[in-house]
């Protein structure tokens, strides 16, 4: 018994040893600051552009006055996360990084110390970044003006704050290989694609992930709910009632808004204004050739009928529901979404062709109706008042109810004014003065 | 707090509460009485401005969010815009109370259906309401400043 119980411990010990040894990862060394002029114009230019194709910024940046000096709150199943300070400064962000240290950072989410990085950074995309532009994205990384700032320690719950259990995770979920552009695919195709599944991770929040917080790539872009806001499906079972189509994608990502669509709220306004904004228009084209087969993009006339019929239809049943939803709709809503049906326009955002009256979950609609939008987010300039103070959660309750009911063909959303209610204590409007 | 905007073509900067309406700082603090207070929950129409261009009602909007904007009001409008001798041959206001609401929300009514129909007039015109119910004179004035502002397109 005393021997079977060695063993057993012995083995315990070994295979623990083992583990470690595989998950052990060697530092690398420190190096002084790189001098900007290690670098061409050209090459920082270019990382500028990279890093707005990857976003950087918005995660990694909490104050504008402290650019990407990190400590962004990243709220996961398992504990609170703060993005880290990828400025250049020294001593707590990355200005002792080599170029080595942030290529193994991106392409294998180890640190320079030797850390496993958490997979709310998607390195699982970036791996598939190619060579000249991660030395690009560098150079214009470490050139960046530098900022001192300790982002707050990350507040994971045991186990899941261990880091080396991630080598683990990487064994199970971490795909490493390169990019390969796809033979019979055009240029266009093969950039869009290297864009988006690589820098871009757009998959990243438009995708379900799993209880280990891997994304399902058996449910690639089929949507998911990221920072209280739910990421629309992009494949072929999205939500959008119109198609999309190529122009209506390349307007949406470079404008932020299209006709037969609607804007961009929430994270995705910083994608396409703080981040996108940096890439040519022929990238963008890319991605919406590569987002377009994705989606199953179809053609523009076809598009244009498809919205004519949905927004007769959402006139006429409007015209016959003279409900308090109804009312409200008339007096604050109409004289900014009214479109004539047969030329919508992209400044007149129809709430007929707007996913956020056909997901699953109204927390969408709930968010923009009780905040508005910004005259940074959507289409810059425009804005719209949030109703958080003047309409009270049944108010919204029945406005939502009516849009359900007259401009789509959706099954009711249950326990609405409770979910309007718990959106307002959780995204902190207040309710003192909504009018009862 | 100080916030700058731009009001009627030039800069100005309010130090108010950053949760202050739009309208109270147009109103009580840079002077502009043209705008009115109607229903205070953005559900009549009574306090619309142009944000950048775009009609938006004013009472519900905080300050701080047109920080760095274009506000027009109808103080800047121009006096020979054709919907305001529209208004004036038309006969159409009543009382007066709305009709700042009304004309700033009809500029961008015309902007985006030149030849308004009625269906088009009666949805764009619906979030501005008129107790005196002068809609018929209304809807009668911006037709006639729709057909002045097409002849003067077609005059070139």
């Amino acid at each position: 018994m005393k021997r079977v119980l060695t063993v057993i411990v012995g083995v315990g010990v070994l295979v623990l040893g083992g583990m470690i040894i595989y998950a052990w990862e060697p530092a690398i060394p420190k190096v002084p600051l790189p001098e900007a002029s290690r670098f061409s114009q050209a090459q920082i230019s270019r990382g500028k552009m990279l890093a707005g194709i990857g976003n950087c910024s918005t995660c990694h940046t909490n104050e504008a006055s402290r650019p990407n000096a990190g400590g962004l709150s990243i709220p996961t199943p398992f504990g609170t996360l703060y993005t880290p300070n990828i400025a250049p400064d020294p001593q707590t962000g990355i200005g002792h990084w080599s170029e080595a240290a942030f290529i193994r950072a991106m392409r294998e989410g180890v640190d320079r110390e030797g850390e496993h990085l958490f997979p709310a950074f998607p390195y699982t995309h970036f791996t598939k970044v190619k060579d000249e532009d991660l030395t690009a994205l560098y150079a214009y990384l470490i050139t960046h003006k530098p900022v001192e700032y300790e982002p707050p320690a990350n507040t994971l719950r045991f186990p899941y704050n261990i880091r080396m259990l991630q080598a683990g995770w990487k064994v199970l979920f971490f795909d490493d290989s390169p990019w390969k552009d796809v033979d019979g695919k055009s240029d266009a195709w093969n950039r869009g694609a290297y864009l988006a599944e690589g820098l871009g991770h757009c998959a990243a929040c438009h995708s379900p992930r799993n209880q280990f917080g891997a994304e399902q790539t058996d449910a690639s872009y089929a949507g998911a709910m990221v920072d209280q806001w739910y990421a629309p499906a992009l494949d072929k079972q999205h939500e959008a009632p119109v198609d999309w189509t190529m122009d209506e994608s390349f307007d949406y990502l470079r404008t932020g808004g299209s006709a037969l669509h609607g804007v961009a709220v929430g994270s995705m306004a910083d994608v396409v204004h703080a981040g996108l904004a940096w890439a040519s228009g022929q990238d963008i084209e890319a991605l919406a050739t590569y987002l377009g087969e994705i989606g199953g993009a179809g053609s523009t006339s076809e598009a244009m009928q498809k919205a004519k019929t949905l927004i007769s239809k959402a006139h006429r049943e409007t015209d016959a529901d003279m409900t308090h939803g109804g009312r409200i709709f008339a007096a604050a809503c109409v004289a900014c979404h009214y479109n004539d049906s047969r030329r919508p326009n992209t400044i007149r955002p129809d709430l007929a062709l707007n996913s956020t009256v056909t997901l699953k979950s109204p927390d969408n609609l709930i968010r923009v109706v009780l905040d508005g939008v910004s005259v940074k987010g959507g289409l810059p300039g425009v804005m719209m008042p949030g109703f958080g103070h003047a309409l009270n959660d049944n108010d919204i309750a029945d406005l939502l109810a009516f849009l359900r009911r007259t401009h789509n063909n959706e099954p009711p959303w249950p326990n609405l004014a409770q979910r309007v209610a718990q959106l307002r204590n959780e995204t902190n409007v207040n309710s003192d003065d909504a009018t009862e | 707090m100080d916030i700058q905007f731009e009001l009627n073509g030039k800069s100005v900067q309010v130090d108010v509460p950053e949760d202050t309406p739009l309208l109270w700082a147009i109103r009580d603090h840079l002077g502009l009485t043209g705008t009115k207070f109607g229903c205070g929950i953005g559900m009549c129409g009574a306090c619309t401005v142009h944000v950048n261009g775009r009609a938006t009602r004013s009472c519900i909007t905080p300050v701080s969010a047109v920080a760095n904007s274009a506000v027009t009001t109808i103080e800047g409008i121009d006096p020979s815009h054709p919907l305001q001798a529209a208004w004036i041959k038309a006969q159409a206001p009543q009382c007066g109370y709305c009709q700042p609401g009304q004309i700033m929300q009809a500029v961008n009514l015309l902007e985006d259906f030149p030849d308004p129909s009625d269906e088009q007039i009666n949805a764009v015109m619906s979030g501005n309401l008129c107790r005196c119910m002068a809609y018929i004179r209304i809807k009668e004035a911006i037709k006639l400043a729709a057909g002045e502002m097409q002849k003067e397109k077609a005059d070139g």
